[in-house]
């Protein structure tokens, strides 16, 4: 290991809705590390918590307690703007229903995340482009999400995450709205992504086929973490 | 970046035409209304003006009793002038001419035709006072004056009225039951700034009208002219005293007359002008309110609608200050479009109104600067609640938001 610090180290992360009688635990002292190049698949029931364990290693939204360390550096305790800005410089998110803009083109929605970047318009098409030829759509730059099928929305969606070059992309349920075929195709991409180029992938899903493209599979169960092993594919 | 949230706001307008058209037509009524309302009364305004200097800047008025000017009552009816106080006003050094006027509201016939019209008694000085011309015919005799005759100077209001296409010099038309014959006509002045007919009227020597007409021998108005040269202010000064003296008002008590300079005349005629543009205003103003509170009323819903944009913008790194930034200024620019629409409808409506009374059409620039930043202001205003509510929505809930 060239880097001794884990990209991502929860430590004791809970997460609680409520108060007194409707106190919900939603996440119950989470420990988990993810290394720079992993590609974790996160499954579990309904209400296990893996959603809300996303948001939490998304920064969308903060641990009630515990500590997160983000390359090292604590970030349970930050405000809603400075989350915003570790979002904004290091993380990547595909959702999904795609969430892209409606009646806006491909290369538009790609450049969103880069306008908040503040690159200027020429360096932000240079990028959009680039991360739109890695999903095999730069013929389609200039359609709108309309005239795209889901599976071409959902890699449009991935170019948009992967463009500002992020540290880490989150991925909640990103086949959830396709097909068995556009799925594997969703998930050829994000395994080529994540092989070719490193990019580590955080993915909450909770179809077992899809979770079998990662290299490590965590079973949550009631806020916690049932099981952590690798995939078939690396074992 | 605000030239990016200035051109996402212009497509987020542009994406709902047809609502961003009536949400800001408040706006549009409220400034077109400022606008037009203020660049009719300035080119009446300035028209009052130009129609007060062309009788002249020399021209000083006495009239009888006080409170002319401020149109409030006067307790006792005032003690008119008599021909004796025009001729001592017409002695002083400072005044060059002064006419004798007295004014009545009376029928004039001539054949199955009549026309009420305004009947004033005068002589030759009022026409050179006043600088009146002739189209034809001509001014009274001294003979005619002296003796009180029967003939009359009519204005073009009147000969249409009565005479249609004939020709008036020679006829005689009836006043009361006074026979009076028409020896001329005078050049047409048109309407007035107020839309009153300065052309409508019938003039006999002053003789005629007391003994005639009024029946008394009161003169109502003292019209003087000043020489060049001498001192307006000194003159009305001269004026006052001697009026005083020979009104017998002791040091101490009021006047029980007023002097007042063509200046003075027109501050009292553009003063109504003014009001009107005051009310106007006000009347705007509650359009501007009305409109403001119809932009946060569809910002909300565009909030509302767009729910899953701001979940977007707040996943990829927006902060709440951008998403305020973006909302906001899609009010402002809204709310300026609003602004610009009224400005150009108001300087056409105010194009269409001078051009309709006959005033000089004179666009205000301080004024269409001021609605354009009071429009701005009102997006400001009425944009911040909907903004800081998308601003402060959760990224999780607002992505799940169907």
């Amino acid at each position: 290991m060239a880097d001794p610090t884990p990209l991502i180290a929860l430590i004791g992360i809970w997460r609680t809705y409520g108060t007194g009688e409707a106190t919900v635990h939603a996440l119950a002292g989470i420990d988990l590390t993810i290394d720079r190049g992993e590609f974790v698949a996160i499954m579990g029931p309904s209400g296990s918590g893996k959603s809300t364990a996303m948001n939490i290693i998304g920064c969308l939204d903060a641990p009630t307690a515990g500590h997160y360390l983000f390359d090292g550096v604590e970030v349970a305790g930050l405000t809603r703007d400075q989350r915003a800005l570790l979002r904004r410089h290091y993380l990547g998110f595909v959702f999904q229903g795609y969430n892209l803009l409606a009646r806006t083109s491909a290369l538009k929605n790609v450049e969103l995340p880069l306008i908040y970047k503040g690159l200027p318009r020429a360096e932000r098409i240079a990028l959009a482009m680039e991360a739109l030829e890695k999903v095999g759509l730069a013929d389609r730059a200039h359609h709108d999400p309309s005239q795209l099928s889901g599976g071409q929305q959902q890699r449009v969606a991935i170019a948009r995450a992967l463009a500002g070059k992020p540290r880490v992309m989150l991925a909640d349920e990103p086949t959830g709205n396709l097909d068995t075929k556009r799925s594997i195709e969703i998930m050829k991409v994000l395994e080529r992504l994540n092989g070719e180029d490193g990019l580590t992938i955080v993915m909450v899903t909770h179809e077992e086929d899809m979770a079998q493209f990662s290299n490590r599979l965590i079973w949550m169960v009631d806020g916690k973490i049932a099981r952590d092993e690798p995939t078939r594919k690396v074992a | 970046m605000l030239w990016e949230t200035f051109l996402l706001a212009l497509q987020a307008i542009l994406r709902n035409s047809m609502r961003s058209f009536l949400t800001v037509l408040g706006i549009v009524i409220g400034v077109a209304a400022v606008i037009a309302m203020v660049t009719v009364g300035q080119g009446s305004a300035d028209q009052v003006t130009a129609d007060v200097e062309k009788l002249g800047s020399n021209i000083v008025m006495v009239i009888p009793g006080q409170d002319a000017m401020r149109g409030g009552p006067s307790g006792l009816a005032p003690q008119p002038f008599s021909m004796k106080d025009n001729d001592a006003v017409e002695a002083l050094s400072p005044v060059a001419v002064a006419a004798p006027i007295s004014q009545g509201r009376e029928r004039a016939v001539f054949g199955n035709e009549n026309w009420r019209t305004d009947i004033t008694g005068t002589d030759n000085r009022y026409f050179e006072a006043a600088q009146w011309e002739l189209e034809r015919g001509r001014l009274f005799e001294d003979g005619e004056i002296k003796s009180g005759k029967a003939v009359c100077v009519i204005g073009e209001t009147v000969r249409d009225k009565l005479f249609g296409n004939a020709d008036p010099l020679g006829e005689t038309i009836r006043i009361k039951s006074m026979s009076c014959e028409v020896i001329g006509l005078t050049k047409s002045k048109g309407a007035s700034t107020f839309g009153s007919d300065q052309d409508d009227f019938v003039i006999m020597p002053i003789k005629t009208y007391f003994r005639r007409v009024a029946g008394n021998n009161d003169v109502g108005l003292i019209f003087a002219s000043i020489r060049d040269g001498a001192s307006i202010p000194d003159a009305m000064d001269d004026v006052s005293a001697l009026m005083r003296e020979r009104r017998l008002i002791g040091v101490g008590e009021e006047d029980d007359f007023e002097v007042m300079d063509m200046e003075q005349l027109t501050t009292m005629l553009t003063g109504i002008t003014g009001i009107l543009t005051g009310l106007l205003a006000a009347v705007a103003a509650v359009s501007l309110l009305v409109g403001g509170i119809g932009i946060m009323n569809i910002m909300l819903v565009s909030v509302t609608e767009r729910t899953r944009e701001i979940g977007i913008r707040l996943a990829v790194g927006a902060q709440a200050r951008q998403v305020l930034m973006q909302f906001l200024v899609e009010a402002i620019v809204l709310s300026l479009f609003g602004g610009l629409i009224g400005i150009f409808l108001g300087l056409g409506l105010g194009l269409l109104g001078s051009s309709y009374l006959n005033v000089p059409f004179q666009p205000q620039v301080s004024i269409i600067l001021l609605a354009f930043g009071f429009s701005a202001a009102v997006g400001v205003v009425f944009g911040y609640f909907p903004a800081r509510r998308a601003a402060r929505m959760s990224p999780i809930d607002s992505l799940r938001h169907e």
